[in-house]
Order: C-alpha cells, then structure tokens, then sequence
C-alpha cells in the first residue's frame, strides 16, 4: 500500500486532504501559502508522484484535475526559478560534447560516496540507502517521459541506454529492481516511497527536479544535461560505495547494485554525453545551455544533500 | 515537369540514415562496443559482453577489466589512450 506522505505544513495539508477527497468533481481552489520549503517540496513531490503510480488513497483521476495541477504548477515555477538563481550560466567557450567531463572534473563538492567508503557507520549508511531509495527506485522514470520530445536520432541514442537501465527486457535486471533487491537485503522496505517522510528538502529537491526536468518538454535539453551529468558522476563513487558496503559486511545484493552501476554507467557516461546530447545538439543547437543548466543542477542539488548530511553526521566536508 | 516523388533522400530526418558503428573510440576513454560480443583477454579469458554497449578499458589500469569503469578519468591528461 502506498498511501499520501505526511504533511509538513498548511499548503501539504490542504492539498493532501483535497486529493483525498477527489472524487470526479471539479474542486474548488487550493489557495494556501506554504508554511516552509519543506512544506512546499513535499506538496509538489506527492503531485509528481500521481503521474508516476499514484497512491492507494487518492482516486488516478486526480492527476489531471485542473484546480490541484494549479498548485503543481505554482510550485514547479517557484522551483524553477530557484535552480536557475543558483546556476552561474553556461561555461563560456566550452563545447558539450567535447569539454563535458574536464568541466564535470572541475566542480568539486563533499562526496558522500568517500564518505561511505572509508568511515561510514553502517548507521549512516542506511540512512543514506533510504534517503537514496526515494530516487534509485524510479531512476530511469522521470527520463522515460523525454524519449517523444526528442528529434528521431535522440531518440533511438537515449532509448539505448534506457534500455539497459531497464533490464535489457529482462525483469530481474532493472536497475530499481536491483536497489529494491538491495535495500530489502539490508532489512530496508523496498517499496516506492517508503521513506519520502524521513527526507529531508534537499532528497526531496533533487526528486521534484527531476520530475520536472521530465515532465515538461520545455525543459527537454535541462533533463539530457542532468542525466549526463548523473552518469558522469556514477562509476568511480559506485565503486566507493560497493567498498564501504564491503568494508561494513554489509549485503551482498546491495553491494551488486554499486558494482553494476560501475560498468554499466561508464558506458552511460559515454552515451549520454556524445550520443544523447550530441544527436539533440545536432538537431537543437539552441538546447546547449539548457544542457549546462540541467548538468549544473544535477550536480548543485548533490552538493547540497552531501554537506546537509555530512553536517548532520558531524563529518568535515 | 511533374515531379515523381515529394521528397529527397537527403530530406530524410537528419542522423537517421547510414550505418550505426559497432565499434566506437571515445577520446581519453574506453571503446565503445554495440551488440553481442566476446572479447578474449591477455590471459585467455572470455568475457561476454552483456548490455547493448558495452565499453572497453583502453587505458588499462581499469580493476573491472576488460570492461571500463571510469578510471581513465583519474589519469593525467597524457596517460589516457
Ligand atoms: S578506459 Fe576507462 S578505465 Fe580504462
Ligand atoms: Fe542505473
Ligand atoms: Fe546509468
């Protein structure tokens, strides 16, 4: 069962109680202000997730209600507008295709992938596993919704490595498969969701983002940007995770996970950036800094969960 | 003059035509591989590959061998193939 999160302020709880009692009527306006980011992130990650497989309390025919995708809206500009505040603009003089991993090497944040690899408790760790649940059992999700925006050569270059997060048609190799198999074997539920009540904005952030970056064909070039980004930064601190995991003693079916995303994403990386991007540039010049944008993002709302989490583990960043 | 067809080839979606390579060479990086294949290594030993790309290690110093996984990245500029 995969019911509504909890509110965290006004505007979750007016929207959450307004869901639940959807019931094929037009509904009158959810007009309250959020009470905190907190209170804001958590109304528009309970909206996305109607898009995605719902929730056991809340009528499928709520997602297109027009009154409650209003507050979805309002809050995904509030979002947008934020990320792009903090995005210094595209690298001047830089190529995508070509400069894309000096520039990923140059940004350097707090890792929590080292982190885990050499001081982790398993304590922390399975903090991070639940946190990390709430993305690595959708994964590849939110990008599935880019595929039909793309020119036909975009297309066929990001359903390749789609496919392979999918399990190459096999079910037991689907990548949120094999974090669900994962997190079950260290005693964690495995279920959509089922720690979106213990994280914090910055988990819920990173989510919303790309929810958006999903949703919206607008934002197309800002999704391809973010997954190359997300690939670019995936092998080695997989292969730091697997070492901790190892280090801890912890499951082997967690461990497995990290070491397949250690292959697997060094192929990524590789497509994302010279397949992927390249073939929308060829056909969307334009769509570059958007590209940057996404990229930038991807790897600011990480920055901002590891030093939130160093912080609260007490570890120097 | 009637015109026989409504289209030229070269008006085909762009990227579209011509054939796909099945053996990719990324600057500083692995070989990419699409389809099915088994490499053989120095020692012999076969390895399948098991993705729709695969990506072999070039620079060597790869702990996942034949298969990359991203160390070349960690190498100084003039080291990486
Ligand atoms: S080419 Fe990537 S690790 Fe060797
Ligand atoms: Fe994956
Ligand atoms: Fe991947």
């Amino acid at each position: 069962m995969t019911m509504l999160p909890k509110p965290r302020g006004e505007l979750s709880a007016a929207f959450f109680e307004a869901l639940r009692s959807w019931d094929d009527g037009p509904v009158t306006a959810v007009d309250v202000a959020p009470e905190s980011a907190e209170d804001a992130a958590i109304t528009l990650w309970a909206s996305h997730e109607l898009s995605y497989r719902g929730f056991d309390d809340v009528d499928d025919g709520a997602e297109w209600e027009p009154a409650l995708l209003a507050v979805r809206r309002e809050l995904e500009r509030e979002l947008e507008s934020r990320l792009r505040q903090r995005w210094p603009g595209a690298p001047q003089g830089r190529d995508v295709v070509e400069h894309f991993f000096d520039w990923v090497a140059e940004q350097d944040g707090p890792s929590l992938a080292r982190h885990v690899q050499t001081t982790a408790t398993t304590e922390q760790v399975l903090d991070l596993l639940r946190m990390r649940s709430v993305y690595h059992l959708k994964e590849a999700d939110p990008t599935a919704w880019v595929v039909p925006r793309l020119p036909m050569a975009a297309q066929a270059a990001l359903m390749e490595l789609q496919f392979d997060e999918y399990g190459n048609g096999d079910p037991a190799r689907l990548h949120t498969g094999l974090f669900a198999r994962g997190i079950a074997a260290c005693g964690l539920r495995p279920e959509q969701g089922a720690y979106v009540d213990e994280a914090p904005l910055e988990v819920l952030e990173q989510n919303n983002t790309l929810s958006m970056f999903g949703l919206h064909r607008r934002l197309r070039g800002a999704a391809l940007g973010h997954l190359a980004a997300f690939e670019a930064t995936s092998s080695l601190p997989s292969r730091r995770m697997a070492q901790g995991l190892e280090r801890l003693g912890m499951a082997p079916e967690m461990i497995a996970y990290y070491t397949e995303h250690v292959e697997a994403d060094a192929v990524h990386e590789q497509l994302a950036v010279r397949t992927i991007c390249g073939s929308l540039l060829a056909e969307e010049p334009e769509q570059a800094p958007e590209i940057w944008f996404g990229a930038f993002t991807c790897l600011d709302l990480e920055d901002r969960l590891a030093h939130r989490l160093l912080e609260v583990w007490e570890v120097a960043a | 003059m009637s015109a026989l067809r409504d289209t030229q080839p070269e008006e085909l979606p762009p990227g579209t035509a011509g054939e796909q390579p099945a053996v990719v060479l990324c600057p500083g990086g692995p070989m990419l591989l699409r389809g099915h294949h088994v490499i053989e290594d120095e020692d012999g030993t076969r390895h399948e590959t098991v993705r729709p790309v695969s990506a072999v290690c070039r620079c060597g110093k790869s702990a996942s061998k034949p298969w990359c996984d991203g160390t070349h990245k960690l190498l100084p500029r003039k080291l990486r193939p």
